[in-house]
């Protein structure tokens, strides 16, 4: 700190250089710098990497990484984890596709209000399981990772219980082709859809006290309540937020997918944590911001589509990913420690 | 204004207040005195709401007030800035005064406005931050004038605060002592603890003295003395603050010969310590003396120079070696480097004892000797409360102090170095110290002191050196000590 002063007062060229480059990497130049790495080297090694079709995949998967990360990061923000976004995804995808089964079997021909109904549901769903983890993590002062680790085990359970395990069919085709599949001014729907939720998350953060309030939960909680902070509520709105933002994802997967799963989200605990944390969202709360949580999204979703381009065994897939992950948080500490010191 | 009267809060049993009235009018400056543990931070926690009073009455402006939380005594106008901060690390100096109380029109925030108030409040204390800068990256002086210009955004009628000027500098507390100023002519009711006697001197109008949880008496500041204060504090005449101490300078003990550490905080500095005596350290903070301590007990590492331990020269200096060969170190920061705050009290004392026979045997430890092993270091050190499970954090400042000095008494060693003893312990606690000191020297030990209060080294140290800049600057014995002949050394001896 005292040595930020001393380049502040004394104007020294090359150190002031230096430190405009610190504030560059502090500022998300980091993640910036690997994203533009990944997409250069994919393009370059794997020429149908730009090709409008996979551009398009790109998106999609991109589109649902990124919903479910911003989950993630809000409760991250707030100073806990969420293990349990994979399993809302899964467990909201099972719940819109047996409304829709059931929704056309009483109402045939209300396929849009059917639609809505399903997004209503499963948005209620995740709510409600936002409202239960941060219910317990807060009046028990329980540690948020067991929380959402046990809520994880509670909700695959009951998805597995209710499907059996096999896929739920009869979502309304309409909602497949319109949704999952649906583009607008040439760009796929789901894509929209994330876009707004990240727009809707950085005016959050920025622009309203609620933002305000889970940066200074997460920083330092007793610091907030003495504050006047309403810590409790400020944590129930995170965790109903994260819970909102990963029914989305199950409900916009569904619509990708054409089939209710129980099954799928089973990655996604790691995945989201992994995006939040290059994305530069502190492991210890009160650090993070939307923008660049979103571009790290978009790195993890380059690499894995590089992976598939060049046809890497999805086996090896999952190694590469964690490999990756450990790779850039060292990287990204390596520099960091570089500007303290 | 503000009354309590019988105010009675336990915990576990304990009575940590008893019975205590107090009150506050506008526009005065009340001070609150007592050594640690007195109640001090027992009451002004129970005036602004941070735990629910046992028994007692509490009335501000005519109304009863049954129970209280922080936010609801901040709308009822009581503010605290209290020595442990409530500002949050990652936000700005902005978003931290205004937290919890930001204004918005509709769901946005009017950040502008805010900014702009935030200046402002700055402003009319004299206070110069970066408004925009996270409050992590801020110095404890600037943290404390964020939390100060906090409490005010509330216009509050009632400010409690606590310890405000311990880690600011003169110049920033002048810029304190006129906003208090200030906030008096306003009207405000200003609750002021400190330990420092010409604060309260000159910025009260009345002192509440506090000991053991009791109320000794409320006095008008003009008309008692600052003696009388002292002695109603700690309940003895203050003469007996410094004991004479008998120094029968023995063998020579530890012997530094133009020692240097990596960082060149201490360059060629060498000095020698004798068995039955108190060598003290002197010179400004930062000056090296700090360093000198943690290099001799291998908490830096040593670039150039020996180190003579009787006769035995030391290699390679370690904190296991040292204590192996009778060196014990108390380290400045109690809370960062000396204690294992979450841990009872017992493990802290016997914490670099383990070793010891009568503590273990091989791997195992003796602990059915555990308690009987502290039973007499803590007694002699008057913990309080004498309580071995509590968890160290649980302590006051001073008694933090006391269970780090057990440590050393758990077993005799040769060589005490004692890092800024007394920081931030009040005049109980310090005499407490004292004595210890006295003890172990009138034992045959050789006791390092290094310490920024001047007072300590002429009344205690049989010799003291002054540093300067990292090098030893000058030696002064026993009878060419005063605070003059000391001063005149602090910046390099022609100052």
């Amino acid at each position: 700190m005292s040595s930020e002063t001393a380049t502040m007062t004394v104007a020294n060229a090359p150190s002031h250089r230096a430190s405009r480059l610190d504030r560059f990497l502090m500022q998300g130049g980091i993640v910036i710098t690997f994203l533009v790495v990944a997409v250069v080297a994919t393009a370059l090694i794997e020429p149908r990497f730009l090709n409008r079709l996979n551009l398009l995949n790109v998106m999609r998967n991109f589109a649902l990484l990124l919903i479910p990360s911003l989950a993630q990061m809000l409760v991250m923000t707030a100073g806990g984890f969420d293990l349990s976004v994979g399993a809302v995804v899964a467990a909201t995808s099972v719940v819109t596709a047996a409304v829709m089964l059931v929704g056309n079997g009483y109402f045939p021909g209300m396929e849009l209000a059917v639609i809505i109904a399903s997004l209503v549901i499963a948005l209620g769903v995740g709510a409600l399981v936002g409202l239960v983890n941060a219910g317990l993590v807060s009046a028990f002062s329980l540690s948020p990772f067991m929380v959402t680790l046990a809520m994880m085990s509670v909700l695959m359970g009951i998805a597995l219980y209710f499907t059996q395990g096999i896929p739920i069919y009869g979502v309304t085709d309409s909602f497949v082709a319109n949704v999952g599949r649906g583009q607008f001014l040439g760009l796929p729907i789901v894509l929209w859809a994330a876009l707004g939720v990240l727009a809707a998350c950085i005016v959050m953060q920025r622009f309203t006290a609620l933002g305000r309030h889970i940066y200074a939960v997460g920083s330092d909680q007793r610091s907030a309540r003495l504050s006047g902070v309403a810590t409790g509520r400020t944590l129930i709105a995170a965790y109903m937020l994260a819970g909102l933002l990963a029914a989305l994802t199950g409900y916009l997967m569904t619509s990708r997918l054409g089939s209710g799963q129980s099954t799928i989200g089973g990655t996604l605990a790691l995945e989201t944590i992994a995006a939040a944390v290059i994305g530069g969202v502190s492991l210890r709360g009160g650090v993070g911001r939307a923008e660049l949580v979103a571009l790290a999204a978009l790195f993890l979703s380059v690499i894995a589509n590089a992976m598939n381009l060049v046809q890497v065994d999805s086996r090896y897939q999952t190694l590469v990913l964690g490999a990756v992950l450990i790779i850039a948080l060292a990287i990204e500490r390596l520099l960091l420690r570089k500007r303290q010191s | 204004m503000l009354e309590v009267t019988g105010f009675t809060k336990r915990f576990r049993g304990i009575a940590a207040l008893d019975n205590v009235d107090f009150s506050l009018n506008e526009g005065e400056v009340h001070a609150l005195l007592g050594e640690n543990g007195a109640g001090k931070s027992t009451l002004i926690n129970l005036i602004a709401g941070t735990f629910p009073w046992a028994e007692g009455v509490y009335r501000i402006n005519g109304r009863t007030i049954t129970s209280l939380t922080p936010q609801v005594a901040q709308e009822i106008g009581i503010a605290a800035v209290f020595q442990e901060f409530s500002l949050v690390p990652d936000l700005t100096v902005v978003e931290n005064i205004f937290l919890g109380r930001e204004q918005s029109s509709g769901l946005f925030l009017k950040r502008k406005q805010m900014r702009q108030a935030a200046a402002e409040l700055l402003d009319s204390l004299g206070f110069h931050l970066p408004l925009d800068e996270k409050v992590a990256f801020l110095s404890r002086a600037q943290k404390q004038m964020v939390e100060i210009a906090k409490a005010l955004r509330m216009r509050p009628k009632v400010l409690i605060l606590d310890e405000p000027t311990a880690s600011l500098t003169d110049g920033e507390a002048e810029k304190l002592f006129n906003a208090i100023a200030l906030l008096k002519a306003r009207g405000v009711g200003i609750i002021y603890v400190s330990h420092r006697m010409s604060e309260i001197r000159n910025l009260s109008d009345r002192v509440t003295v506090l000991r053991g949880g009791k109320k000794i008496g409320t006095v008008v500041t003009a008309e008692i003395s600052d003696e009388g204060l002292i002695e109603m504090m700690v309940g003895r005449p203050v003469e007996q603050l410094f004991p004479k101490i008998d120094h029968k300078p023995g063998a020579v003990r530890l012997e530094v010969r133009d020692l240097t550490t990596e960082k060149h905080s201490v360059i060629s500095a060498s000095f020698t310590a004798r068995a039955g005596e108190v060598v003290g350290l002197a010179g400004l903070v930062g000056c090296g003396r700090s360093e000198l301590c943690r290099a001799v007990f291998g908490l830096e590492t040593v670039e150039a120079g020996t180190i003579t331990l009787g006769d035995k020269p030391v290699e390679r200096p370690t904190p296991t070696s040292m204590l192996a060969a009778n060196v014990c170190y108390f380290p400045a920061d109690r809370g960062s480097e000396g204690l294992a705050l979450a841990r009872p009290a017992r493990e802290n004392a016997t914490m670099s004892s383990l070793d010891l026979p009568e503590l273990s045997s091989g791997p195992l430890l003796k602990f059915w000797r555990e308690n009987e092993a502290i039973r007499a270091p803590l007694g002699n050190l008057a913990l309080r409360p004498m309580a071995p499970e509590r968890k160290a954090s649980a302590f006051s400042g001073g008694n933090q102090q006391k269970l780090m000095l057990a440590r050393g008494l758990m077993k005799p060693f040769d060589v005490y170095l004692f890092d800024e003893p007394t920081v931030g312990i009040d005049v109980g606690a310090k005499a407490d110290v004292y004595n210890l000191i006295k003890s172990l020297v009138e034992a045959g030990a050789s006791v390092v002191v290094s310490t920024s209060e001047l007072p300590e080294l002429i009344n205690l140290a049989s010799r003291v050196y002054v540093m300067h800049e990292g090098k030893v600057v000058a030696e002064l014995a026993q009878h060419e000590l005063s605070e003059a002949q000391v001063l005149s050394h602090y910046f390099g001896g022609r100052a």
